[in-house]
């Protein structure tokens, strides 16, 4: 707020961000074969406006990057550079070469020129092999350069410069955009001789001149050695605000003034570039040249994510307001039909909308996400020397912000290793019949509730013989283990395992799939595998669609109440004597069907009260994860299930052992919300034993 | 009350200071007035495990989790515990905002800054540390508290 600048800088790169997933969404396209002209130009008006923003904030190193790229989109563009899939792969380098810059940039760092200098020279050699000497279509000197070129070749016949015919009408926006003509002129100026005359034929008398309209319309006559390209290139700003006619150059102005018939014969010896440039030209008869944008773009405004944050936590307030408005209308016996309840209802109907609506701001398209996903694709088959290609599904699918960003790691570590591991090498793969480029799918899709994720890949799929070895030697199962194959495969999410042979470059960096699953559980998700041999290996993430809201099992222990989310619970169940075992002094144990899990009084361990005296009869809740960590919560009864809106505590609190969160009841009140796994991690696990009755209470609240 | 600061504060012979007296135990504490936020009557707290004594809990404060601490309590004042102190000061520092659960609040006091006196040094006494300056208005004894030293740092530190 304090320096404007600042603010502007940052909006900059904001937009970069928007340019650089238009920039790849376009080469997508292209490379897909997908691609029109119009995705070229796209394409290209990203990288130029990128290029004109870093120009304006002195961002020399990424002014200059782009400004090589964009030379090669433009030959692309003029139809000198055919998008084969070669060079379509050197423009995503540049791609993320440009994104890197962008970012260095944005956090001041040095720009790391062994990442930028072999995709430079790789477009050097692109450029090099296109038959002319010329790099920038609008470089005057160049132009120059082949009008001496062309004085030796034309046998001493007078060298005259072409005219272009240009007409320029201004629609009303473009003034409202703050554009003027005068600007476009004098940059056309710099090209060459200008002729300009206003056709002021639509002007209307003083009495009904509308000041906001535009009247006015221009036909500017431009003598010079310049492409079509260059030209449209200077009203590139102002690309549907306006009707633009390029007309062909008609021939070359004689001494006499007369315009002659055009000599194109003679235009391509004087300018032998122009000659494959008249190819995309339209006719000279004039139709306004830019087509009306494809899909016309979603007007969207940037929003603080604090004034959202604010607006979702008023809306829980909303909620908790009406929930108790109701209950103190039910408590008053209104009669059903009175304008009261009526009231109330259609004030509950309304909150519901208005709480959905406030959850879909935060929601954003996966697409993001999964265009990082591209790139390390990219990167990581270039370092093993695959040729792998990412297909994605759904990307416009909406998953909370926070859901992202905090998806991206797992997410990148699971595409590396589909890469390292799931697919094969080429050769191996023409044997067993595929095609040599293995494909790994990214898809997102909503199902009932919840965003699923699956990275699949059309690799050899997992070696369970492999796997089990490699568990048995590191002493993860025991040697006559019996597994099942979902049992092998969810092998992998043990802690310290890897199938990799030897470490590779992209797998051995200390993380490993155990990682990945806490981390997706972390996001209240799970995670699992399927694996066909010689098919493919796909995983399968579910996650919720907001942070914000939790499926929470309402308890209530020792007169508090408190939230258990769901997704820990496997089971819940009423005890019995029978199932109670002493496990140690103070401690107890209980057997579910032969599977001895810990038991632990939550009344006790959150200190809200001594330990019982007798556990039969209570609720407990049996909290699992795949990897073992259970344990039996005891608890005084089970009040609801439902959904609750989540409350940090961190800001005030830092971290509360056992408690993740809070949310706040219908009543007003705060419940806690437990993080069951932690809980148990840190729990002592004292409950009361039968034979200890006549003890003296052990100390049991944990407080110093 | 009496004299007022002129517009710019500087002009006047005494810097003035408004505070908000309360009673806590029987005695008289103030808080500066530009560090209370609002004034609330007392609601259930929802306990948190493994926090110290002194700290009630947390309530909901318009949807924002207010964890509230029990004066009291923190200053070592022995109190009936059953008396209902039922008042709840919002107070503010820096970023951090807690409730402080008092008996009464009394009055909004003028102060001027050379009618403020230090606390006298009594090692031995814990209230020393709570209170930055004392003050006599009308017989009565007010002491200033510091909240920097009253606020918990963050909770689990102390756990």
């Amino acid at each position: 707020m304090s320096d404007p600048m600042a603010e502007i800088r940052a909006s900059f790169f904001v937009e970069c961000e928007e340019l650089l997933e238009s920039l790849q969404d376009g080469l997508q396209t292209i490379f897909d074969g997908a691609g029109d002209s119009e995705t070229v130009n796209v394409v290209f008006r990203a990288v130029h406006s990128i290029k004109g923003g870093a120009g304006a904030f002195g961002l020399d190193a990424l002014v200059a990057f782009a400004h090589r790229f964009e030379t090669a989109l433009d030959d692309m563009r003029a139809g000198r550079l055919a998008p084969e899939p070669s060079v379509l792969k050197l423009f995503f380098s540049c791609g993320d070469v440009l994104a890197d810059l962008v970012r260095e940039s944005r956090e001041g760092l040095p720009h790391d020129g062994a990442r930028s200098a072999p995709v430079l020279t790789d477009l050097d050699v692109l450029l090099g092999n296109i038959p002319t000497p010329e790099e920038d279509p609008i470089d005057f000197e160049v132009t120059t350069l082949s009008l001496d070129l062309g004085d030796g070749l034309l046998d001493d016949a007078p060298v005259a410069t072409p005219a272009w015919t240009i007409d320029f009408k201004p629609r009303a926006i473009l003034y409202a955009n703050g554009n003027e003509p005068q600007f476009l002129f004098r940059t056309l100026r710099d090209l060459g001789d200008l002729t300009v005359s206003a056709d002021d034929t639509e002007l209307p008398d003083l009495h009904h001149l509308d000041p906001e309209h535009a009247y006015l319309g221009w036909r500017i006559k431009l003598e010079a050695f310049v492409e079509a390209a260059g030209i449209r290139e200077v009203f590139d700003f102002v690309e549907g605000l306006c009707d633009l006619t390029i007309a062909q150059p008609l021939a070359p102005v004689p001494e006499d003034g007369f315009e002659d018939l055009p000599d194109l014969a003679r235009l391509q010896r004087v300018e032998p570039v122009s000659t494959p440039l008249m190819v995309p030209m339209p006719d000279p008869a004039s139709i306004p040249a830019p087509p009306p944008q494809t899909p016309a773009p979603r007007a969207t405004v940037r929003v603080d994510l604090d004034r959202i944050d604010r607006l979702v936590n008023l809306v829980g307030e909303i909620v908790i307001n009406q929930a108790m408005l109701s209950q103190s209308v039910a408590a008053a016996g209104f009669p059903p039909n009175s304008p009261v309840r009526t009231g109330l209802e259609e004030f509950q109907q309304l909150t519901r909308d208005i709480q959905e609506s406030v959850m879909m701001i935060r929601a954003q398209p996966v697409k993001s996400l999964f265009q990082r996903m591209s790139r390390i694709v990219r990167e990581a088959s270039a370092t093993v020397g695959k040729d792998v290609r990412l297909r994605t599904e759904g990307e416009n699918t909406e998953v909370d912000k926070t859901v992202i960003e905090r998806l991206a790691d797992p997410l990148t570590h699971m595409i590396r290793n589909a890469v390292d591991h799931g697919i094969e090498a080429g050769d191996t793969r023409e044997v067993s019949a595929k095609p040599r480029e293995g494909t790994i799918t990214l898809t997102a899709l909503h199902r009932s509730g919840r965003v699923v994720i699956e990275i699949g890949d059309d690799g050899a799929g997992i070696n369970r013989a492999k796997v089990l070895k490699k568990a048995i030697e590191r002493g993860l199962v025991p040697p006559d283990a019996q597994l099942g194959e979902t049992e092998i495969d969810n092998l992998l999410f043990l802690p310290g395992f890897s199938t990799a042979d030897e470490i590779s470059n992209l797998s051995g960096r200390g993380v490993g799939m155990d990682v990945v699953r806490s981390s997706i559980q972390a996001l209240g998700g799970r995670i699992t595998i399927q694996s066909e041999p010689g098919k493919g290996t796909t995983f399968s993430i579910s996650l919720p669609l907001t942070l914000a809201v939790l499926d929470g099992m309402v308890v209530s222990v020792a007169d508090e109440t408190l939230v258990v989310p769901l997704n820990g619970i496997l089971e819940t169940l009423a005890l019995t004597q029978r199932d109670l075992r002493v496990f140690g002094p103070a401690t107890h144990v209980i057997d579910i069907r032969e599977t001895i899990v810990p038991l632990i009084d939550l009344g006790a361990e959150l200190g809200y009260r001594e330990p019982l005296e007798d556990y039969t009869g209570t609720v407990v809740l049996l909290i699992g994860q795949e990897d073992g960590l259970n344990a039996a919560m005891v608890v005084d009864s089970i009040e609801d299930q439902r959904q609750v809106v989540i409350k940090g505590l961190q800001d005030n609190f830092g971290r509360v052992p056992g408690v993740a969160a809070a949310t706040i009841l219908g009543d007003g009140q705060i419940a806690l919300i437990l993080d069951p796994v932690d809980l148990i991690t840190h729990a002592n696990g004292r409950t009361r034993p039968f034979a200890a009755r006549a003890l003296p209470p052990s100390q049991t609240s944990p407080t110093s | 009350m009496s004299e007022r600061l002129t517009p710019d504060g500087k002009r006047s012979d005494s810097q003035h200071r408004e505070y908000l007296s309360f009673l806590v135990g029987g005695q008289d504490y103030c808080v500066d007035i530009m560090q209370v936020r609002e004034i609330r009557s007392g609601a259930r707290a929802t306990t948190l495990p493994h926090a110290p004594d002194y700290m009630r809990g947390v309530i909901n404060l318009r949807g924002t989790v207010l964890p509230i601490m029990d004066l009291a309590t923190r200053l070592g004042i022995l109190v009936d515990t059953a008396s209902a102190r039922s008042v709840i000061i919002v107070v503010a520092l820096g970023d951090q905002i807690v409730g402080l659960m008092v008996d009464a609040v009394s009055d909004i006091l003028a102060v001027a800054s050379e009618d403020l006196q230090p606390p006298p040094e009594l090692p031995a006494d814990d209230q020393r540390r709570f209170v930055s300056a004392l003050t006599i208005k009308d017989d009565t004894m007010i002491r200033v508290l510091d909240l920097a030293t009253v606020l918990p740092r963050k909770v689990t530190e102390v756990a």
